[in-house]
């Protein structure tokens, strides 16, 4: 048993653990499973903007702050407690492919030559970083959801519009790893 | 009470997140170049349990710890809303290696990095904020 938590899970055991988050939010909480509108609840509470968007009493949503805590939290108890492999299990020929892009080092969840702060100011990490992290932001409230709203919960419900979204998701997604990637990981 | 429920909840999914690989940016690249099965395997098996969890809550006609019957909301509809919001979504995941739920995990994780893609989401949500009423939907 030990030995099975303290390991990485395989698809079959993460994937519907993952989707039992569904009923578990409904039941105890009576919320659907969404985790992008915490970043619109942080910006109503920093009374960053004085856009409409935010106008609206974040607090009754807080739920969500606490979930998005939770989920902090919970990772850093697993790294703590239950550590995983250094190595993330991916594909020989994904390894291949990247170190034909010049990645090196396959420690950890990210490649450290490009997500630490010791590269803040290079190309890559300014891309990958703080680009990417902006249209996620600016997506998800486009779209209407992220990975969890959409295509989870969305997609469980049967949605079209989480549909449309999730070939949208995918559609930049692919566009990015094969033709933008590339271009980034020679930067290194 | 709820808001203990709450982090308790967010740290189970926190904790999975971390056990599935899907936080890492590796596991991204991997899924859209078609290289595993993983990434699909688990997204596809969470929509599958969702699915079936879902209809069993309505058959019962399941009530929440507050006792109100559950019938979650359905998400708007909005053709080019969803699909080009998308699109800039899955920019933004293939190049951050991840999306808002991993954003956090990794944090946890010991990747205090990304606490900037997080400061940067924010912003990404006020400029859609400000400009929202002039995009197409």
């Amino acid at each position: 048993m030990i030995e099975f938590i303290s390991q990485s899970w395989p698809w079959y055991v993460a994937g519907p653990a993952i989707g039992l988050m569904v009923p578990l939010l409904l039941l105890v909480l009576n919320k659907s499973f969404g985790v992008s509108s915490s970043l619109r609840h942080f910006c109503a509470m920093c009374s960053i903007s004085k856009a409409d968007y935010f106008k609206y009493r974040w607090k009754k949503e807080s739920w969500n702050l606490l979930f998005v805590f939770g989920i902090f939290l919970g990772a850093l108890c697993v790294a703590e407690y239950l550590p995983t492999n250094e190595l993330v299990g991916i594909s020989d020929a994904t390894v291949t492919k990247l170190i034909s892009l010049g990645i090196t080092d396959f420690t950890g969840l990210m490649p450290s030559q490009i997500f630490s702060f010791d590269h803040i100011t290079t190309t890559a990490t300014l891309i990958s970083v703080i680009l990417g992290g902006f249209l996620v932001g600016f997506g998800a409230h486009y779209a209407g959801g992220c990975t969890s709203g959409h295509a989870i919960m969305g997609l469980s419900m049967l949605n079209l519009g989480s549909l449309v979204a999730v070939v949208g998701f995918f559609v930049g997604g692919l566009a990015v790893s094969w033709f933008v990637l590339p271009f980034i990981l020679a930067s290194l | 009470m709820r808001h203990l429920y709450a982090l308790l909840l967010g740290a189970l999914f926190g904790g999975i997140l971390v056990k599935a690989e899907v936080l890492s940016w590796f596991r991204i690249q991997e899924m859209f170049w078609f290289q595993s099965f993983h990434m699909y395997g688990v997204i596809g098996s969470a929509i599958a349990v969702g699915a079936i969890s879902l209809q069993i809550l309505k058959r019962l006609e399941a009530k929440s710890f507050s006792g109100k019957l559950i019938d979650p909301a359905s998400k708007k509809f909005n053709k080019k809303g969803n699909l080009i919001g998308g699109i800039i979504f899955g920019c933004g995941w293939a190049l951050t290696g991840a999306c808002p739920g991993p954003l956090y995990a990794l944090v946890g994780s010991g990747y205090g990095i990304m606490l900037v893609s997080i400061f940067s989401a924010m912003l990404g949500v006020v400029a859609y904020g400000v400009l929202k009423d002039k995009l197409p939907h």
